[in-house]
């Protein structure tokens, strides 16, 4: 190939700055002019709403107040965290366990807010973990993972979790097909066509507890699922699924699952699927799957294995899937505040089909179709269609709504914010994205009820947004106010992870039930010290379970003895503080694997095996108070074989003399 | 090297001069400032497909035509792309009205369809490329790959006569300009 034509020269250079214009001083492109009061919130107020932002590849998801853009807390979901000490406690190892064991880091790539009649509900926000499929549920009074639940049969659950309008269900579709876990997957991987299957599992959460349970999943065939949303209003009942790689390709995607002029977006009557589930037309697949939850009372994740999941075949039970062509591999797939429209937006076309669910369900009842794929029939495009709207951008990605009848539509291509009029399929305004945009989120665009304040944008690229940190860079985010007829940039924020996607709640709804400290009254973990005076050390063999106190500013015990190396030291450290914000840390010397963070009212255990003689000092490693410096400690450890006795004190030795 | 590093900077001075200050009269509340990734200062990376086809003497029509279509921004953007790049002596073969017309704000949209109609998403080496396949376009039309002993061709109208991988893709140096399909 000749690439000499292409040398780079500096005549090339010159001409490059010429021609792209170069950045201007300020960097503010396209900022609002009153930007700051919009976005401003002063020292000592609160923020207007909670942002809950996925952390992407970090496993874990963020919260920032809006429009402040201020980071209120990471929550740590599919990975360990040592800040909080999340998987590295005893206690809480068990949310990361899986059907393949304990999975320390994950990739969450969607929050999802529970709702009640379509409007958020404040109580728990839902997130997916892509690699080793699962979704969890945090708890919105403690801001803590509660439950965690796999998924069989699956691989890559992108397209999850999203809710139905009453949270009856969280559902979560895998990307990738594969084979079910109970057939023989050692097969060549050519034979995707005949042997892989695509699985959409609909979890059910409890309405008081919010626990989750498998219901049911669907047999699809094998394509890959992308995103999902629930029908609301007169689409409850039905869900919509993206799916892309129609073409069944195994190999090389990225040419191979474009060929296809249409993709499809997947139409499911969920209703009459529980009808179907109810006569037992589900077959029992045998496979495993953990499920794990944390029991706020022992302050312990208890995680048992699952054996056994119902799975209907949506290829031999008529009237549960529908396929909609939708254009060149549908990423976004989303449902108006109304429940008639249904946006598709396959990243690789040129315009954004508008579906309509009165329509579709016409169509249906027509038998309008162009025959079937795999099975499931496939509805006429023109019987489903609303309407398209027109050369809207690049790259259209995803839609949120503002419940007046306008869509807002990103565009990663373009890197930019369409909004549009969804009815009249017209484009309204455009803002630029720096750069590179992903999700949207209006707070409560996905609901029945959206707060028409905000859109926040969240980019993939960085670049130069921000003071250089060398070759790897936080992401960001950017809010716009669309409270007038024209979006305009008020605030830019550096996130954690990827902030994949996002989904925002009025503060109100959520600040009040804010869990302040743990009862030590209802602590019920097993090994709690309920007071000092219940502080001991008790050995077991070569096991040492050591229950400790921690109060501002000592330890009880602080000096222990008669510990052997290689024996497996238990330090369950209980904070019985009963004031808000006064947690404890705790962390001795040599600790192969974390530290502790304790919060008031709660017991918290390290495991520890000394592998040397010696003095082993202990400390509060979480600043508590103005002697927190003072709150420390000993332990001696003797050889293996020492015939030193089990002791322990507080304060009750002094110094020797001499 | 000195010297070209002089060079440089004195045109980058001259050429961001006028824009250091900000306009005064601009009342609404949003400015209108043009800055995607294209305008980011980055001298060490590989460059994108618009910096490849910048600097190709070759490529002087089409590099004016991306930016009169206003697609530098996008073309910046992490992709990744094919783009299919006709040098100047392809564009000559077009009616030099025709190409005159297409660069006015008023056939502003004709160009843009033009210039989508040669790029696709997806970085596809020419070794990828078989007989008879089909890609789909961004400006939504298809193109068709033709084999021709041993060269690649589009459409039986444009064969690619040199490849250059870019940051963000690849740029296909073509001998044609590519028509989309008369609607």
């Amino acid at each position: 190939m000749n690439v000499r034509i292409f040398m780079a020269s500096a005549v090339i250079l010159s001409g490059l700055c010429l021609f792209s214009g170069c950045k201007p001083k300020n960097m503010n492109n396209a900022v609002s002019a009153d930007a700051a009061t919009k976005a401003f919130v002063p020292p000592g107020q609160y923020d207007e709403f909670y942002n809950f932002v996925s952390g992407g590849f970090s496993g874990q998801m963020a919260v920032y107040g809006i429009p402040s853009g201020r980071l209120l807390r990471v929550i740590p979901v599919f990975s360990v965290d040592p800040e909080k000490g999340y998987g590295y406690a005893e206690e809480t190892k068990g949310m990361l366990n899986t059907s393949h064991g304990i999975v320390p880091w994950d990739d969450l790539h969607h929050p999802e807010l529970s709702q009640t009649n379509g409007e958020i509900d404040g109580r728990w926000v839902f997130g997916n973990a892509n690699n080793t499929p699962r979704v969890a549920r945090i708890d919105l009074t403690t801001f803590r993972t509660a439950e965690i639940i796999e998924l069989p049969n699956s691989a890559g659950n992108h397209s999850s979790p999203f809710a139905t309008e009453n949270t009856e269900y969280v559902v979560a579709g895998t990307r990738f097909s594969v084979p079910a876990d109970d057939v023989n997957g050692d097969i060549p991987i050519s034979t995707y066509k005949e042997n892989f299957k695509g699985y959409i599992s609909f979890i059910s959460v409890g309405k008081e507890d919010g626990a989750m349970d498998i219901a049911f999943q669907l047999q699809c065939p094998g394509v890959n699922f992308d995103l999902a949303r629930a029908g609301k209003a007169k689409s409850h009942g039905w869900f919509f699924f993206s799916c892309y790689n129609t073409e069944q390709a195994n190999t090389l995607l990225e040419v191979n699952a474009s060929q296809r002029d249409k993709d499809f977006i997947m139409a499911v009557n969920w209703k009459k699927a529980e009808e179907y589930l109810a006569a037992g037309k589900g077959r029992k697949v045998k496979t495993k799957y953990a499920h794990n939850k944390y029991d706020e009372n022992t302050h312990t994740a208890v995680s048992e294995i699952r054996e056994e999941v119902t799975v209907l075949d949506t290829r031999e039970l008529k009237d549960i899937c529908y396929f909609i062509p939708c254009p060149k591999s549908p990423h976004g797939c989303d449902v108006d505040p109304t429940g008639e429209y249904i946006v598709g937006s396959g990243k690789l076309a040129a315009v954004i089909p508008v579906f309509s669910f009165d329509k579709l369900q016409k169509a249906i009842s027509d038998q309008a179709f162009d025959g079937d794929f795999d099975g499931i029939p496939v509805v006429k495009y023109e019987a489903a269609l609303y309407g398209e709207v027109q050369k809207p951008g690049l790259g259209p990605l995803h839609t949120e709504f503002d419940g007046l009848g306008n869509a807002y539509t990103s565009f990663f291509v373009s890197s930019e914010v369409v909004k549009w009029n969804i009815q009249e399929l017209k484009v309204l305004d455009r803002a630029p994205t720096y750069y590179s945009v992903g999700h949207l989120c209006v707070p409560g665009g996905n609901t029945r009820k959206p707060s028409p304040k905000y859109v926040i944008a969240y980019n993939k690229i960085t670049k130069d947004r921000y003071l250089p940190t060398g070759p790897e860079l936080a992401q960001s985010a950017q809010l716009y106010d669309i409270s007038g007829d024209k979006m305009t940039l008020i605030n830019d924020f550096p996130t954690i992870g990827e902030p994949h996607y996002a989904q925002a709640a009025p503060a109100e709804l959520i600040k009040n039930n804010s869990v302040k400290i743990f009862k030590i009254d209802a602590n019920k973990h097993p090994y709690v010290a309920m007071g000092e005076p219940a502080a001991k050390v008790v050995r077991e063999g070569n096991q040492v379970h050591v229950y400790m106190t921690s109060i501002r500013s000592h330890f009880a015990p602080d000096n222990i003895e008669g510990i052997r190396v290689g024996d497996e030291v238990y330090f369950h450290v209980t904070n019985l503080e009963q004031d808000w914000d006064v947690p404890h840390g705790f962390a001795v010397k040599g600790a192969q694997n974390a530290e502790l963070l304790i919060m008031p009212g709660e017991t918290q255990t390290l495991k520890w095996i000394p592998d040397r003689v010696g003095i082993f000092p202990m400390y509060c490693t979480d600043f508590c108070s103005a002697l927190h410096q003072e709150m420390q400690g000993y332990v001696r450890v003797s050889p293996a074989g020492s015939n030193l006795p089990i002791a322990f004190s507080t304060g009750g030795s002094q110094p020797e003399s001499k | 090297m000195n010297s070209f590093l002089f060079v440089t900077a004195l045109i980058m001075m001259m050429s961001c001069g006028g824009e250091q200050n900000p306009e005064p009269k601009n009342d609404s509340a949003t400015t209108s400032q043009k800055g995607g990734q294209e305008a980011v200062v980055d001298d060490e990376s590989q460059k994108d497909v618009v910096k490849v086809a910048v600097g190709s003497p070759d490529h002087t029509t089409l590099v004016a035509a991306i930016k009169q279509a206003e697609l530098v921004a996008s073309l910046s953007n992490a992709g990744p792309f094919t783009v299919f790049a006709p040098t100047n002596a392809a564009f000559d073969k077009v009616d030099q009205a025709t190409l005159d017309a297409l660069m006015t704000d008023e056939k502003k949209m004709d160009l843009q369809n033009i210039l989508e109609y040669h790029v696709t998403v997806s970085a596809l080496k020419a070794e990828y490329f078989r007989d008879g396949q089909v890609l789909g376009m961004v400006n939504g039309d298809n193109i068709t790959v033709n084999i021709v002993n041993g060269k690649v061709m589009l459409n039986h109208t444009a064969t690619i006569i040199a490849s250059v991988p870019a940051s963000n893709g690849i740029v296909h140096v073509i001998d044609a300009v590519l028509l989309p399909p008369a609607k």
